[in-house]
């Protein structure tokens, strides 16, 4: 009510006076509130971080052909059974009569074994990075000459076989020592009857 | 000695500049940004050194939470739309438009169809109880996920397959997803991890 009459007084005077010349000054206190809260919202609610993804191919269900089938020799094949509590198995070549290693997943466990098994190919992939750091090499070539070294056919073949009781994280844990032993052929496979019972007789 | 007068000094700050840098970093988080998605469950995923970066568009997403529950979503609200028709007709449950619509709101969902028509008329805060998500079935005797899986795949064919799932998930559950997928014939796939550190190799 105040207001009304006091504005109606000073419209009157404002006849007679000359015309106030306002200042064009504006407080941008209320603005600037405004922003920092519409900055907040939007820093709370976005992910920055896009999440990695590690790409697997599974062999399909269909039935594969005699002559299609890689027969992996006895030599370069590896074995890895992931167990209970995060421990690891392993061992080289047939299953029967096999011996079986413990170990686990820190850098000088399972990885030591594999990169002295595939010391040849991840020492050229090494290099093939040292190279491409060094000569700017284009990503095409850099990716044309790594799955040149990958293909090589005395590289090792690498079976994982999951129990029952391991986790995900095992499994991609697993997978991830293949990415960086560089080692190209590898499957998860199933845990099966003379796997179960190789297991079995280690067990207390 | 005169007194010397203490100049009053307004307290009248100039804002303007400030308004400018507030406003040029809400623009950027503005253009920057990508919402996080709404996810059901928390799930924390393994790490990897991998460092391919998950595209966005076309994505089929299955979630597996650390008690073994299977949620199922794909992007985009018009793809949904179709998937919940065609699944709806599979499975014989009739849902009304308000509940497609619904649906197609939600990123990932984790209901049997016969579960779905209760679940999508529960208010938006009592859909993440973890009573009321009751898992995909996957298992052999009753695989409705890879009903699923096909329809999307039906829906849209440029689709492709992540699996995010717990750390602590057992392994039988991923084995069955995996095996679901595998029967489809489905053999690439992505598996959502962290980033860590790069390893050290001696």
């Amino acid at each position: 009510m105040a207001e009304i009459s006091q504005d109606s007084g000073s419209h009157k005077k404002g006849k007679k006076r000359r015309a106030k010349k306002l200042t064009t000054r504006i407080d941008l206190t209320p603005m600037v509130d405004l922003g920092f809260l519409l900055i907040t919202f939007f820093m709370l609610t976005t992910s920055l971080i896009k999440p990695q993804t590690m790409e697997i191919t599974m062999p399909s269900d269909k039935k594969v052909l005699e002559e299609d089938q890689t027969v992996a020799k006895a030599s370069q094949a590896i074995s890895i059974i992931l167990a209970k509590d995060d421990v690891v198995y392993y061992y080289f070549g047939k299953t029967e009569g096999a011996k079986l290693i413990k170990t686990n997943y820190a850098p000088d466990g399972l990885r030591k074994i594999l990169l002295e098994k595939n010391y040849d190919v991840a020492k050229q992939v090494e290099d093939l990075k040292a190279e491409k750091i060094r000569t700017h090499m284009k990503e095409e070539d850099y990716q044309k000459k790594l799955s040149s070294i990958r293909a090589n056919k005395n590289a090792p073949v690498v079976r994982i076989m999951a129990t029952d009781d391991s986790n995900y994280k095992n499994l991609v844990d697993a997978l991830d020592e293949m990415n960086i032993c560089s080692i190209s052929r590898y499957a998860i496979v199933d845990f099966d009857e003379p796997d179960k019972q190789l297991i079995a007789t280690l067990a207390p | 000695m005169p007194k010397a007068k203490i100049k009053r000094k307004s307290t009248w700050v100039d804002m303007t500049a400030m308004c400018d840098v507030a406003f040029l970093l809400l623009t950027f988080f503005m253009l920057t940004s990508n919402f996080t998605k709404k996810e059901p469950v928390l799930v924390a995923t393994p790490t990897s050194v991998s460092e391919i970066k998950i595209p966005e568009t076309n994505i089929m997403t299955i979630l597996v939470d650390k008690t073994g529950k299977v949620y199922f979503g794909i992007d985009g609200q018009e793809k949904r739309k179709l998937l919940i028709e065609k699944m709806a007709s599979i499975y014989k449950v009739s849902l009304t438009p308000d509940e497609i619509k619904k649906y197609t709101l939600l990123e990932l969902v984790g209901n049997p169809m016969q579960a779905m028509q209760a679940y999508l008329r529960l208010p938006a805060d009592a859909r993440d109880l973890p009573q009321n998500n009751l898992g995909i079935p996957a298992d052999s005797t009753n695989n409705e996920f890879k009903e699923w899986v096909k329809s999307a795949r039906e829906v849209n064919p440029d689709l492709r397959i992540a699996i995010k799932a717990d750390e602590k998930t057992p392994y039988p559950i991923i084995k069955q997803v995996m095996k679901s997928l595998q029967q489809l014939d489905e053999s690439r796939y992505n598996l959502i991890t962290k980033l860590e550190g790069a390893p050290g190799r001696e």
